[in-house]
């Protein structure tokens, strides 16, 4: 066994509350050489897809493999994250939260200030500079808070593609502003009414779609999960936010962070941020699920990892939201962005081996959380990171002032001012 | 010999076509889909396909996801589905029977508990949508050696480099999915599917039955004619969400078997 220091203690800890099928002795040399040839990552991941589109996936990881390995891929890339996203975004020591908190020093990775308003694009526009060069024409993706979806069609537009984005009923209803920007950069936005009208069932559309129109279409996933290559790819392109963040940190601090927290949905922020720290052994990894009214026996959460058990949906084997006879289950959170049954297949495996810590808090945390960082540093933070911010507010009192703890900011809450509003019962406009 | 291979063997000697009917287990209850189950083989089908319901069916169209919808709503399980099976083989003990799903709920059960159950229940063969040949460890080799057939989808994407890998483990026969896309959406072209067969017919010995797209007993002629098989699901359990009683949806199928079976017989 390999004993990594710093961690064991928490590994026991979680090893005791959770079902968990791993052994202990599994605990790999390095956490970064996955996935294997078979897109997993221990057991998780995989290619768990129908016949037609393997041969797409196929090609799809042939290409992304070429494009790895290509300096002009790259320098495509650095050049639209410079000069289209913003990119690098702040690494800010937020000074009030720390003085309040009266702990830990917390710095935030200002992610939320990317074009667009959200981590997505890191992701959106890689995929989207593949699928022009395997020729696709046509762009499809799910979306659940639409942050996904406004980038996918925000990337569509500055490249002239069509663009097809798949949202939930019931997302699009509650999320009104990110579908009217989607349609002003020119996307077609499909309501999805099948199954239970949700961010999985948009998922499922859009696969259907792809199945449908193999030819000339290009799946743009919008987070770490779904059949190999997705995760991975979709983890790499997002790694920018922890490669970013160490490098900060070292101006900063001249030292590395002692603890990493990141909201998770599916789980491609947090994978961003957490990817760059794996084998740093003294880095402490912690990510926040979505507990809705709490993670208990009626399942009104989204936290898979917490209150869920590995199963397989959407290409990949990993922690699902599921009933005794593996039907998926709805999540429930105030945050449409996490609300989705599944987690990458990445988490689910750093969850086994012990790696990261995986955590829930419920809405009415992140509600306050929300508040708080509105109040005290001036950022309106999206629904999905006020959830990471809620654990912070809850460790960082208890450590001590020399501990770092470095959180990911993945998205500004404009989109959300509506919920809240709602949620908290307050009036918009007419002050007060 | 299984009951799957008997029954191609038999159909080939007499110069017939296979008709393969599909239909949800526990749609709209478990009661009424026994007696449409039960119905099927005096109605001409040679296969029955039993669905096993799932949340996120994402190779079916709005058809199937209904029906799966309704069989889960009335408390359809994987057990009861075993179950349905098992009481059905009581009166019939030659129809093969086919289940066909997804692999979450198979995965949930445990795949070993799952095969030792399908078995007993008299199950035949399985076709789970989402376990491509790359993950033929996890329920393709366990079942065979179980003595389950498991049969493969082949689809318009499977090139020629890649069909050797997809007939590798394939057992019983195989499903020739006629169009990109999902179940009961467009309508599959006999002059587009023929040579596809012909295709994958000289690389097995296995039947070729072909399937999605196939709605009418005229469609259901022409496609049979050009292949080993046909199977309709779509179609049928419409008839059966519109709440057709039990007796016409049966006619109906009989109509699609007819259609196959005028081919060569």
């Amino acid at each position: 066994m390999v004993c990594i220091p710093g961690l064991c203690v928490r590994v026991r800890r979680t090893r005791c509350s959770r079902n968990r099928e791993t052994p202990m002795n599994d605990i790999p040399n390095s956490f970064t050489t996955g996935p294997d040839e078979n897109g997993r990552f221990g057991k998780f991941g995989g290619r768990f897809v129908s016949e037609t589109l393997m041969p797409l996936i196929l090609d799809l990881e042939a290409e992304y493999e070429k494009a790895k390995s290509d300096k002009g891929f790259w320098a495509e890339m650095e050049h639209l994250w410079t000069h289209y996203v913003g990119r690098p975004s702040p690494l800010y020591f937020a000074e009030r939260l720390t003085a309040r908190l009266g702990g830990a020093r917390i710095y935030l990775k200002r992610d939320e200030l990317n074009h667009t308003g959200a981590h997505k694009i890191n992701n959106v526009l890689g995929q989207i500079i593949l699928a022009r060069r395997m020729g696709k024409t046509r762009i499809i993706a799910e979306t659940g808070a639409g942050q996904h979806g406004v980038a996918t069609a925000t990337v569509c537009a500055k490249f002239g593609l069509k663009c097809v984005v798949y949202m939930g009923a019931h997302d699009v209803e509650r999320q009104a502003p990110n579908v009217f920007r989607m349609k002003l950069l020119g996307a077609e936005v499909v309501p999805v009414t099948s199954g239970r009208g949700t961010l999985k069932d948009a998922m499922n559309d859009a696969l259907r779609d792809w199945v449908t129109n193999v030819r000339d279409t290009f799946y743009c996933i919008g987070t770490v999960a779904g059949p190999h290559p997705y995760p991975a790819m979709v983890r790499d392109f997002q790694s920018i936010i922890g490669r970013e963040a160490r490098a900060q940190m070292q101006e900063a601090e001249g030292r590395l962070p002692d603890t990493l927290i990141a909201a998770i949905g599916g789980g491609s922020n947090a994978m961003g941020l957490f990817f760059p720290f794996l084998d740093e052994p003294s880095v402490a990894i912690i990510g926040v699920e979505a507990g809705g009214k709490g993670v208990n026996a009626k399942m009104e959460h989204c936290a898979s990892l917490t209150g869920g058990r590995p199963g397989v949906l959407h290409g990949n084997r990993t922690y699902l939201l599921q009933d005794e006879d593996g039907q998926i289950l709805e999540g429930f959170s105030i945050s449409a962005g996490l609300d989705y049954p599944g987690i990458g297949p990445e988490h689910s495996w750093l969850h086994e081996t012990g790696r990261a810590e995986y955590v829930a808090v419920t809405d009415d945390e992140a509600l306050a959380a929300f508040r708080f960082c509105c109040e005290q540093e001036g950022i309106i933070p999206a629904l999905e990171p006020a959830h990471a911010l809620a654990h912070v507010m809850k460790i960082a009192p208890e450590l001590p002032g020399d501990h770092i703890i470095c959180m990911n900011m993945c998205g500004r809450g404009d989109k959300d001012i509506f919920t809240v509003a709602r949620a908290l019962g307050l009036e918009m406009g007419e002050g007060g | 010999m299984t009951r799957i291979d008997a029954r191609f063997a038999h159909l080939k000697a007499n110069g017939r076509k296979a008709f393969v009917a599909y239909i949800m287990a526990g749609d709209p209850d478990f009661a009424t889909s026994l007696e449409l189950v039960r119905g099927l083989p005096g109605a001409g089908v040679d296969v029955i396909e039993l669905g096993l319901p799932f949340t996120d069916p994402m190779a079916d169209g709005p058809a199937i996801q209904l029906a799966g919808q309704r069989a889960l709503d009335a408390g359809m399980t994987l057990r009861k589905t075993l179950d349905l099976a098992a009481a059905f083989r009581k009166t019939d003990d030659s129809t093969p029977i086919v289940l066909m799903g997804y692999y979450n709920p198979i995965h949930s059960r445990g795949v070993d508990r799952f095969l030792v159950e399908a078995k007993a229940a008299g199950i035949d063969g399985l076709i789970v949508v989402d376990l491509p040949p790359e993950e033929d460890d996890e329920l393709c080799l366990p079942a065979r050696r179980t003595g389950l057939s498991f049969i493969r989808l082949a689809t318009p994407t499977t090139d020629a480099k890649r069909l050797p890998r997809v007939l590798q483990n394939t057992s019983g026969f195989v499903y020739y999915v006629s169009i990109t896309g999902i179940t009961g959406a467009a309508e599959a072209r006999p002059a587009e599917v023929a040579p596809e067969v012909a295709r994958i017919g000289a690389a097995t010995d296995l039947p070729v039955v072909v399937g999605f797209g196939v709605n009418t007993p005229e469609q259901s002629e022409a496609i049979a004619g050009v292949a080993d098989g046909v199977v309709v699901g779509s179609a049928i359990v419409r008839r059966v969400g519109e709440g057709r009683p039990v007796a016409e949806v049966l006619e109906f199928v009989r109509s699609l078997a007819e259609g196959a079976h005028r081919v060569g017989g």
